[in-house]
């Protein structure tokens, strides 16, 4: 029962963070981007399924609650205002959607709040996601970091990278969706981004690695898991292979495919391996996850 | 334990769930209203239904979007606030939860996307399905948040299990005669909130003498609906009252004003609660046995009052007993209005009676009023307990909370509710005075090939004034 609830959470989160990471990255890229038309053409590829993939979100956080009471409980209580950040970022960049064309004269508004949301509610996942993976500071099974215990270099980092990695998932959205300028422009974006992923995953493995995270021990621990870096590495160099020959369908999948490698490893580790269940002073829950952080 | 923090936790909660409710009750009503429009296109043909329709469908999306938004930090505030309550409770309300979003949301979301930019890609008929799953959806969500807060209410089938509760017949959760009695009262008056806010707006435009087609259709539609449901809402309002006097005396005493235990009761009508002394000022009240006659259908009922409880498990008095008398006032309001306005529109003198028609008009207000008030009959009334009689609110709040930190997520909610709400009603407003027919401003044409079918194009696409309605 617990395998299967494990699951079905690693799903919804794994689909939370692939779909809505796409619109999430939208939002990024649309704050770089000038021009009315360009801006609306964006915000239509992803306006008809915005609220469907945020509901993973909410589906995701809801299994928590009913599969693992005492993980909801703990969790989201200790990171009490990164997830007052990700839900302000998540409400005003969702109204943009419905407000936008309502108006002309305030219409900068919304497209700030629809930028700004995105990024902020994208770059406080990655910091929670980091700050987890670090471990948090648990006494006598009760939180005890205070109110910005999560917020370490490490964790903004990781905050920084996820940002990216929604970025580039939007751009392969939009090279999917679009047409003309919107898609070169797009395509301009995927190389960027994803070299400067590359280099984030390389960086915060190298922090890992000198901080003395234990990762390695839950790698070994368990071969098994090496399964998912593996469909990683393939997915990476799929999307490599269409960067260059210049096709618009694969990326979003190699790239949604990097995250099924990365992300999902790390959530089912994290299930496994709750903070409420280690006694350390700081506990470490999952390994992978900092990978999955950095890498999107 | 920080007092603080459990202060701003239980305001933070109240105005959060204050400000949703507003809007999934708007939109449980107006998706209803929405299927039974198509409905109607479908089978008489008539081009004014689609007219109305696709205008509600913009005002239905607003408020849909406000209400996804605001919803999405109901999930997150039972663990961040309340985590003694989530990790004792989440066997049961997480899955029940669950169920909504699997339920519920899917419907939404999926078949909301095919409403606004399906039209012109799906057949009829399959656009008629989706405004029907739509509204399914909604009534969905409505059950499952109505049989969570009805468990708090009434914790039934359950047993504690190293200090959690853990479900042990779900029948009793779902199919008690608390749940069927406090469910369909939240619909009803979902539905009603609907119909009053329809009936106004053709209120308003009939005042201003335009749309005249498509405002009959509306006021007609809106007041008729009211005139059935007002009463069968007094039947469940009644019901409600039963479980509150079988389950809560407490709740009971508070929203009586009753302090002593009386046999037969009286019934205070109107008083200024001095829970201090213990009494009631001012009280206009109906002799016994009114009270045991309303509160247990019997002549001759023993009541309980507030004396013969322990202060300690005392309600705030005077918010549930006020509440609920302005819940009953604009329910009263609504149904006199609903059927002044029935037998009018029946007589064909509805629309030249222009006083009915501005009090038409402004009583949009008096549903969502009733709902929330209703809202904080049921939960201020069930305090000081989260669970009712099991667990306390004081000892739910997570532990280690503190003052800053709840004084930050507060600060921010209100700043950002105010300034959604703000602009949220605004843009209702705006696509309401704008009427069917007009377009709120003349978007420039930016059609690219492949783009996909825009809200844009929706607008684009609208029927002309002159081919719509109007002349009908």
């Amino acid at each position: 029962m617990i395998m299967f609830w494990t699951s079905l959470l690693a799903i919804s989160i794994l689909l939370y963070v692939v779909l809505d990471g796409a619109d999430l990255g939208i939002g990024i890229l649309f704050g770089l981007t000038q021009g009315e038309e360009r801006r609306r053409i964006m915000l239509n590829a992803v306006a008809p399924i915005w609220d469907g993939n945020e509901t993973w979100l909410v589906v995701s956080g809801v299994i928590l609650w009913g599969a693992f009471p005492s993980v909801y409980a703990t969790l989201f209580s200790a990171f009490y205002l990164p997830l007052f950040f990700i839900l302000t970022g998540l409400i005003l960049r969702g109204v943009a959607f419905e407000f936008r064309d309502k108006t002309q004269r305030v219409r900068w508004i919304w497209d700030i709040n629809f930028a700004g949301g995105s990024l902020v509610a994208g770059f406080m996942q990655g910091t929670t996601v980091g700050a987890l993976v670090e471990g948090l500071q648990v006494t006598n099974g009760q939180y005890s970091g205070g109110d910005f215990g999560w917020f370490t270099p490490f964790a903004a980092l990781c905050g920084i990278g996820l940002c990216l990695g929604y970025a580039l998932l939007g751009a392969c959205w939009l090279v999917k969706k679009c047409d003309g300028e919107v898609r070169d422009t797009a395509h301009r974006h995927i190389r960027i981004l994803a070299i400067s992923v590359l280099g984030f995953l390389v960086v915060v493995f190298a922090y890992a690695l000198a901080e003395h995270l234990p990762i390695l021990h839950r790698w070994i621990d368990r071969p098994y898991l090496f399964v998912f870096p593996a469909i990683g590495a393939i997915a990476a160099i799929v999307l490599a292979l269409s960067i260059l020959r210049h096709n618009d369908r694969w990326p979003f999948y190699a790239v949604a495919l990097v995250r099924v490698g990365i992300w999902n490893a790390g959530t089912v580790l994290l299930a496994l391996h709750h903070p409420v269940r280690h006694h350390h002073r700081r506990s470490c829950p999952g390994p992978v996850s900092r990978l999955c952080s950095g890498a999107v | 334990m920080d007092m603080t923090a459990l202060l701003l936790s239980r305001i933070q909660f109240a105005f959060t769930i204050t400000f949703h409710i507003i809007f999934p009750s708007f939109s449980i009503g107006l998706a209803a209203w929405l299927t039974v429009l198509e409905a109607l296109r479908l089978a008489t043909g008539r081009p004014v239904y689609r007219v109305i329709f696709d205008f509600w469908l913009k005002i239905f999306g607003l408020a849909f979007g406000l209400g996804v938004v605001s919803g999405i930090v109901m999930a997150f505030q039972f663990g961040t606030n309340w985590s003694v309550l989530s990790k004792m409770s989440g066997p049961i309300q997480g899955p029940l939860l669950m169920y909504e979003t699997f339920t519920a949301f899917m419907l939404e979301a999926t078949f909301f996307g095919v409403l606004i930019f399906g039209r012109s890609r799906v057949p009829p008929w399959f656009y008629l399905f989706s405004t029907a799953m739509v509204a399914l959806g909604t009534t969905f969500s409505a059950f499952w948040i109505m049989v969570n807060n009805s468990w708090m209410q009434v914790p039934a089938g359950y047993i504690i299990e190293n200090g959690a509760f853990v479900p042990n017949d779900w029948t009793k959760i779902l199919f008690n005669s608390v749940v069927w009695s406090r469910f369909p009262h939240v619909l009803i008056a979902s539905y009603l909130t609907g119909a009053f806010c329809v009936a106004a707006t053709g209120a308003w435009y009939e005042l201003r003498r335009e749309y005249h087609a498509g405002s009959l259709i509306m006021l007609r539609m809106g007041l008729g609906l009211a005139a059935v449901l007002m009463p069968i809402q007094l039947v469940f309002g009644h019901l409600c009252g039963e479980y509150v006097n079988t389950y809560q005396p407490s709740k009971m005493a508070a929203i009586e004003g009753r302090w002593n235990d009386e046999n037969p009761a009286s019934e205070v009508l109107f008083a200024w609660p001095d829970v201090e002394n213990r009494r009631n000022l001012f009280a206009i009240t109906l002799p016994p046995p009114f009270g045991s006659l309303i509160d247990s259908d019997s002549l001759t009922a023993a009541e309980t009052g507030l004396n013969s409880i322990p202060p300690e498990n005392w309600p705030p008095v005077v918010i549930p007993f006020f509440s609920f008398r302005i819940m009953v006032g604009c329910g009263m309001l609504m149904l006199g209005l609903a059927w002044l306005g029935t037998y009018l529109s029946f007589k064909q003198r509805l629309e030249r009676n222009r006083l009915l028609l501005w009090v038409t008009f402004l009583s949009f207000p008096l549903p969502f009023i009733a709902i929330l008030t209703g809202w904080f009959t049921a939960e201020v009334g069930r305090q000081p307990w989260v669970v009712f009689g099991v667990l306390r609110t004081a000892d739910a709040v997570t532990p280690f909370l503190t003052t800053r930190a709840a004084t930050i997520s507060l600060l921010i909610f209100c700043a950002i509710y105010v300034f959604i709400f703000a602009f949220g009603m605004f843009y209702i407003y705006r696509l309401i005075r704008t009427g069917p027919v007009r377009r709120l401003f003349e978007t420039p044409c930016l059609a690219v090939p492949s783009r996909p079918l825009s809200l844009a194009n929706a607008d684009q696409s609208f029927p002309e004034p002159n081919h719509a309605g109007v002349g009908e």
